[in-house]
């Protein structure tokens, strides 16, 4: 892990993996929407409305997942300082609010043809709802200061803070009366949803993290790439600022 | 003990006392964060009359009953334990059916029936393609709401 907390090494290799990353992506998000949309058998109770399931449930994954690769992160950042670790928690917020929102809105979508409601404030829904204002929250603490370092400091702290809804999200199902149902896929005694059904399921998770890894690296070589604009610019104007504050006959001599 | 080590303790013991405190206060709230009580429940718990409030189980067999002019409905709601009798004028989610589980919000009258003023109905965490259903039906395999009833009987314990 040392190893690549190197920038120069990290843009080397992330270089190498970017094509393959996005071609598997794109070849299991676009083989997964097929088996969902078009060979996954409908619900018995729900019917065709169950196909919303093959988004929904890996957007909430992935939300969770990007989230604890965010407060990771931010960990390593805070304990051992290692600069990418700083910018992989900063570019992995907006990828995990963005999942966070899609899950919350096609959850909507889909408990008003199912609940009867397109909101209910019970505690799987009300949790996700925090997670969605934890990322947000992090973006702003983050980009609220003058000074970057302290603002990816405070937001570490926040997110290691913000690690304690994980749990809740996934046993608040469990621990109380809720009207989202309780898990049907990790769960001890094996998961309740046909083979013909989970199936799908799995290829679209894959494909949701496959493409959170894309999107990740690439705006971690964006940022870091613009980091090292950002510092040339500043050395070029310190270097001018120095030539025109100099000495009147050093800068006679120049011209 | 170099500065890494002890950041990371301080990390460490920081995401500890919050794990604590956020147990203690959940476990403090816990009757709050309920969204619906079980049959069960509201006999146990002693729940208010007349006050707003969410009531949840399974629509037992042969309790749904409509009245003349088709939008009220009586039903029975069942925790395997305990049951309400529900009264509830206006339209019914498609999930709305006999076994189903639902979650009614409404009132608690003093006779001991609900009257609900909404009724959203509540699917188990099971997926399955139709025939499997109906072959699950037609070998006796099927239990109807087995983990609704579940969860609704074990929030009934204290």
């Amino acid at each position: 892990m040392h190893r690549f907390a190197n920038p120069t090494r990290f843009m080397r290799a992330s270089a190498l993996v970017l094509p393959w990353l996005a071609v598997a992506t794109a070849l299991l998000l676009g083989a997964g929407l097929l088996l969902a949309l078009f060979v996954a058998p409908p619900d018995y109770q729900q019917g065709e409305s169950v196909r919303i399931m093959y988004v929904h449930v890996p957007a909430a994954w992935l939300a969770s997942a990007a989230y604890l690769s965010l407060a990771v992160a931010s960990a390593i950042a805070l304990i051992w300082r290692h600069p990418l670790a700083d910018i992989a928690a900063q570019e992995a917020a907006p990828i995990g609010a963005v999942f966070t929102a899609i899950c919350l809105l096609s959850g909507s979508l889909w408990g008003k043809p199912m609940w009867g409601a397109w909101w209910v404030w019970d505690a799987r829904l009300t949790s996700m709802l925090v997670l969605f204002f934890l990322y947000l929250g992090y973006i702003a603490l983050v980009n609220a200061f003058d000074d970057e370092e302290r603002g990816a400091r405070a937001g570490a702290i926040l997110a290691l803070v913000g690690v304690v809804d994980l749990p809740i999200i996934k046993f608040s199902v469990d621990w109380w009366n809720t009207l989202h149902q309780p898990a049907s896929v990790f769960r001890l005694g094996g998961p309740t949803i046909a083979v013909s059904m989970l199936a799908p399921l799995l290829v679209m998770a894959l494909g949701f993290t496959l493409f959170f890894a894309t999107v990740l690296l690439l705006r971690m070589r964006a940022a870091i790439l613009a980091r090292k604009l950002r510092a040339l610019r500043r050395a070029e104007a310190e270097a001018a600022g120095r030539f025109a504050a100099g000495p009147r006959d050093a800068a006679g001599s120049v011209l | 003990m170099t500065r890494k080590r002890l950041r990371l303790y301080a990390v460490l013991s920081g995401l500890a006392a919050l794990g604590v405190a956020t147990a203690l206060v959940l476990s403090a709230f816990n009757d709050s964060l309920v969204f619906f009580y079980s049959p069960t429940e509201l006999k146990t718990k002693s729940a208010p009359f007349e006050r707003q409030l969410r009531i949840g189980g399974l629509v037992a067999e042969h309790s749904v009953a409509r009245s003349d002019d088709g939008r009220t409905t009586d039903f029975t709601v069942t925790d395997g334990t305990n049951t309400v009798r529900v009264t509830y004028t206006g339209a019914l989610p498609d999930l709305f059916r006999e076994g189903q589980g639902v979650v009614a919000e409404g009132v608690l009258r003093r006779d001991g029936t609900f009257r609900a003023s909404s009724v959203l109905a509540k699917h188990d965490e099971r997926y399955m393609p139709p025939e499997v259903a109906a072959a699950l039906k037609k070998s006796g395999h099927w239990q109807e709401g087995a983990a609704t009833a579940g969860a609704a009987a074990k929030g009934a314990a204290p």
